[in-house]
């Protein structure tokens, strides 16, 4: 039996292999030609990313890398694709010296800075010793809230939390601005019966698509205890959505869904969460201060067993804050991937030939 | 007891990453798509299958057991259709099995291309 030194641990084994993964991956994504390939290798890099994430601790970052990174942007991605010719030509190297040259400087730097770095969990890093110890000491006495990640990002810091949120509906009405907002662009007819090749598909996307709508509420509500928010459940809503779009048809997704709903749904997203700020400030806090947002004589008549738990003092103005808000980004975010899916999905590639030769 | 069950548990996952392995192997040596997509759903079905059933038999009657549960069925649910989604993709692209019985292929071939008009 061949003993290990102490210092090499599975975790460490899970890192370095994971890591080499991820680095064949990136080799990988620089040497193929095909774009398609390069979007698949990508959506591996991001779940093996994801899955480091999880080993290092961090899971509601993996969460979103998951969602985002694996998922939604792989969609959005191959719905660009088949709007373009798919492939890339082998580069001149001459024009290769410069971008090489960049990265491997930055590539440098970056190494060179992380020698400089804490090591991990270092308690007297900077990260952990102003900010985040405080964060870890006060979040159980100001919030009330177990997940401290969902504490920090919706309520400490809610304010950049807007700015993420409106970042995303601004990316969503960006996005559609280029590419049209779908029901411009022409419909491909109803297929004609192909037979019943696909009916393994149908059936199993009608068992899948209330599943994920279903866990997507979970993550939403689940937000507040464990790894989760709105960011995540969000984006999981709109790949039920997505899902319905590539089994059934976009022609049935828009009539369930219509574009003009989406958008309105995204905008709401962003007028709730700014909403609740402001409903704060009327009630005499700050913008997003959640402590302010029942007035006191109507905190005094909610009934104190509704959460359950008499130890932990009632913060029902950041319970409910921390909600409000999420509704809000969850709403922004479904609404605007799926409009930007529309975007991509609504265009045909004849709509794109015809605009290229404009 | 508990012992026991986490030996035989921990056989399981080890059969489970053997056809796991066995399942790569057979994605890079198998000659075509479909022998391919063959082999990659011993991986998602078998393999996946034997590592939660070992890793439930591991971790005991608890609620990680319910959860192990639910993530079989899901990949139950999932990667079947996936890899027949993707078997149809590759027949409908025209991809041809280069081992097997040809001729029922072809006979479902004359059939299907009048109308096969879906591929871009």
């Amino acid at each position: 039996m061949i003993t290990l030194p102490a210092s090499i641990n599975a975790s460490l084994m899970l890192d370095i292999v994971l890591l080499v993964m991820l680095l064949v991956v990136a080799g990988a994504i620089v040497r193929t030609r095909s774009l398609l390939a390069a979007i698949i290798l990508f959506s591996i890099y991001s779940l093996i990313s994801a899955v480091w994430l999880v080993v290092m601790d961090a899971p509601d970052v993996a969460f979103t890398e998951a969602v985002v990174g694996a998922g939604i942007s792989t969609i959005v991605l191959l719905g660009a694709i088949l709007l373009t010719r798919g492939e890339t030509e082998k580069p001149d190297w001459r024009k290769l010296i410069a971008p090489a040259l960049i990265c491997a400087s930055v590539g440098g730097l970056l190494i060179y800075a992380a020698m400089g770095l804490p090591e991990l969990g270092d308690p007297a890093s900077p990260a952990n010793a102003h900010v985040g110890r405080a964060y870890l000491q006060r979040t159980a006495s100001d919030i009330g809230v177990p997940n401290m990640v969902t504490a920090v990002l919706a309520s400490y810091r809610g304010l950049d939390t807007l700015g993420e949120t409106a970042v995303i509906f601004a990316a969503g009405i960006g996005v559609a601005l280029m590419l049209g907002f779908g029901p411009r662009s022409s419909l491909a007819p109803p297929p004609a019966q192909l037979g019943d090749h696909h009916v393994t598909l149908r059936v199993a996307a009608k068992m899948l698509i209330p599943l994920i709508a279903l866990f997507a509420l979970y993550v939403q509500f689940h937000g507040d205890l464990g790894a989760g928010g709105g960011f995540q459940a969000g984006v999981i809503m709109s790949v039920a959505i997505i899902l319905h779009a590539l089994v059934f048809g976009l022609r049935e997704t828009m009539a369930a869904i219509p574009p003009r709903v989406a958008r309105s749904i995204a905008s709401l997203g962003v007028l709730i969460y700014a909403g609740v700020g402001i409903v704060c400030m009327i009630n005499g806090g700050a913008f997003l201060d959640y402590d302010y947002l029942f007035p006191p004589e109507i905190e005094a008549q909610i009934p104190g067993w509704i959460l359950g738990d008499d130890a932990h003092a009632p913060h029902w103005g950041q319970h409910a804050g921390i909600l409000g808000i999420e509704i809000g980004v969850l709403l922004t975010v479904t609404a605007t991937m799926v409009t930007v899916f529309y975007g991509f999905a609504g265009r045909t590639v004849d709509d794109a030939r015809r605009e290229a030769r404009r | 007891m508990a012992d026991l069950l986490a030996s035989i548990g921990g056989g399981f996952v080890l059969i489970g990453v053997a056809l796991s392995v066995l399942g790569a192997f057979g994605i890079l040596k198998f000659p075509d798509v479909y022998t391919r997509i063959h082999a990659a759903s011993i991986t998602d079905t078998a393999g996946a299958s034997l590592v939660l059933l070992g890793l439930c038999l591991i971790a005991g009657i608890s609620l990680v057991t319910l959860k192990l549960v639910f993530i079989w069925m899901f990949v139950m649910l999932t990667t079947p259709v996936a890899a027949n989604a993707l078997a149809n993709a590759a027949f409908g692209s025209g991809h041809k099995p280069r081992i097997g019985a040809f001729h029922i292929m072809r006979s479902d071939e004359r059939r299907q291309t009048p109308r096969g008009t879906d591929a871009p």
